[in-house]
């Protein structure tokens, strides 16, 4: 029961990475975005292919920061990673759903984002192979934290959750502190007032996707480190992902970050009652849920 | 020759099978516009609930009731009726996303439940079921022509039902809704209640369709019903146009030989190491025909005729 807390809070924070990204997306373009769980593969393969490269170029970098299996490479690839994971999805942007957008219909953007999902996957299947990869081979023992009740922690899974809420707080201080983060909440509120006001909307959706993309990135490759990265790692998450902008409220920023470790619990505690084979179909039942009980998720405003 | 034709005939039946989904699909996404991502849920529903109603009975399996046919096949599509009531009810008063995640949603429960659970086939699947007129057909050419017949029989019927059902006053309705909630609203009309039933409907043609195919493959499994049927469902009816009938069965039969001619060229000329791929090479395949139709044609090669007014038409 308490591993399951555990568990629940480590795969909530990398839910809430990618919940933050999809939900000022959808807040903003108005569309339900089946792609952005693609994102994080993105990123965790792209860190994968920096991690070797700079243990190529200097071994010393390839070394493990103990207790973690995370090395240097790997944490200089990561940055690298959010980077590049920004880029592609502003690239994406670029290449199909502004057109898309330009030529009308939201629901086109969301069967477009289907489309460009499957063919990110299955490209990243057919670069990197359909086996699921690691980045490091040591095997890094979990350490017993008690043994009564039973508690088993990976140092890695404590690093990805201080990393992650470390991103978070940072996000939080750019959002509350600075005038992007003005301008960003003036666009979410009016659009077309925030406009008249100066703020350059484009400019803004390219931001948005930059953000997205990198926090995608770093939750992909938190995923890779505490389980391991494959080519359906987008399709497995994709679901959870959305139910947490929906327990959130969809375009709530807060509301995602609560979302993704209310799941993530839940997702785990549901493993107490129900064989582990059922738990793909947990974060259908917490929308559900909400959607009986809160429609507009715990901190969305009413919109149609 | 007689492998040809009945290589044909085996084509042209899951085709015809698959057009009657797509159908279904465009009832909610042509007339109504409603974003089913879970056509494979009510497919699978249908697919299931025919075998269930009509099978043998099976050890440790629900059902084996073995019904008359019809009344299975029926039976097949309530289920996916009652499934699309539930998932409708709670989703269409709201933003459109919502619909889009809880029916993609569905899809990823129906799958992961009925892989999971004995009692509904488990991993393995369905069998045991009884192919109606076995015993006076055959189990060869004869009657896979016969179960042709049978479908393009529902084909026919399904494509009348639709057309004549977007020529009611009820299709106008549907269109109106689609073009302006507001202003249908201010007449009168209920829209949340039309789209429901226009959801529902649509739903319970998916059930048929999906309790065609596991009649005729006599057999059902979680391997069927995957996300990637929803989206060649949707490529079909994107392709050949959505709000237009005629274009969505043309989109059927194009993508359905489209996809099967690409697996039979992997598996036949490309090297065996990539044939472990060829899947991976048809989703992007089809991930490409998808984007590249909403960028370049949206409309379909067989766009929606709109008409002004049913009596405006000159030859009516």
């Amino acid at each position: 029961m308490i591993q399951n807390l555990v568990d629940g809070v480590l795969v909530g924070s990398i839910l809430s990475l990618g919940a933050i990204g999809l939900t000022m997306a959808m807040h903003m373009l108005r569309f339900a975005n089946f792609s952005h769980a693609e994102l994080l593969s993105i990123g965790a393969y792209a860190a994968l292919v920096f991690d070797g490269l700079f243990g190529a170029i200097h071994p010393a970098l390839a070394k493990a920061i103990l207790p973690l299996s995370l090395t240097w490479s790997l944490s200089l690839a990561l940055l690298l990673s959010m980077a590049l994971t920004g880029l592609s999805a502003v690239v994406i942007d670029k290449l199909v759903f502004k057109r898309v957008r330009a030529k009308g219909g939201e629901l086109s953007m969301v069967f477009a984002s289907f489309g460009v999902a499957m063919i990110i996957r299955n490209f990243l299947g057919l670069i990197f192979g359909l086996n699921p990869k690691l980045y490091s081979q040591d095997i890094v023992f979990a350490i017993v934290v008690s043994r009564d009740p039973f508690l088993l922690i990976k140092p890695d899974q404590v690093f990805t959750l201080v990393a992650a809420l470390l991103i978070m707080f940072i996000l939080h201080l750019v959002l509350s502190r600075t005038t992007f983060g003005h301008s960003l909440r003036a666009v979410a509120e009016n659009p077309t007032l925030a406009q008249v006001s100066g703020i350059n909307l484009s400019r803004m959706i390219v931001l948005i996707w930059l953000i997205g993309g990198g926090l995608a990135a770093a939750a992909g490759v938190f995923y890779g480190l505490t389980n391991q990265i494959s080519p359906v790692l987008g399709r497995d998450l994709v679901l959870p992902i959305f139910a947490a902008t929906i327990v959130g409220g969809i375009g709530s920023i807060y509301g995602a970050v609560l979302g993704g470790f209310l799941v993530g619990l839940a997702s785990n505690l549901a493993l107490v009652i129900l064989p582990s084979g059922y738990s793909p179909a947990v974060p259908f039942l917490i929308i559900l849920a909400v959607l009986i009980l809160r429609p507009h998720g715990l901190f969305g405003e009413e919109r149609t | 020759m007689i492998g040809v034709i009945s290589y044909l005939v085996f084509f042209a039946t899951v085709a015809s099978i698959l057009s009657i989904a797509v159908m279904g699909l465009n009832l909610q996404w042509g007339n109504t516009g409603l974003f089913n991502g879970g056509v494979v849920a009510f497919f699978g529903v249908g697919a299931y609930g025919t075998l269930i109603l009509g099978g043998t009975p099976q050890a440790g399996q629900l059902g084996g009731f073995g019904l008359p046919y019809l009344l299975a096949l029926f039976g097949g599509m309530v289920c996916a009726g009652i499934v699309a009531w539930i998932v409708g009810l709670l989703t269409i008063r709201l933003r459109h996303d919502y619909l889009a995640i809880a029916t993609f949603g569905v899809a990823v429960a129906f799958e992961t439940v009925m892989r999971n659970t004995d009692a509904l086939g488990g991993a393995q699947g369905i069998r045991g079921f009884e192919r109606p007129l076995r015993e006076t057909l055959g189990n060869g050419f004869t009657y896979n022509l016969a179960f042709f017949a049978f479908v393009l029989i529902l084909l026919i019927a399904t494509y009348l039902f639709l057309e004549r059902l977007i020529q009611s006053p009820f299709g106008r309705l549907l269109r109106a809704i689609r073009e302006d909630e507001a202003a249908a609203q201010s007449l009168g009309k209920s829209p949340s209640r039309v789209r429901l039933t226009s959801f529902v409907a649509g739903s319970v043609i998916m059930g048929l369709a999906g309790g065609l195919y596991a009649t005729f493959y006599a057999f059902i499994s979680p391997q069927d019903v995957l996300p990637i049927l929803t989206f060649q469902i949707w490529a079909m009816l994107i392709v050949g146009g959505a709000g237009n009938n005629k274009g969505a069965v043309m989109g059927t039969f194009l993508i359905w030989a489209a996809w099967t001619a690409s697996g039979w060229a992997l598996s036949r000329f490309a090297p065996l190491e990539v044939q472990l791929y060829t899947g991976s090479i048809q989703f992007v395949l089809i991930g490409f025909v998808i984007v590249g139709m909403l960028l370049w044609r949206p409309q379909g090669l067989f766009p929606e005729k709109l008409v002004v007014s049913q009596s405006a038409r000159p030859n009516k």
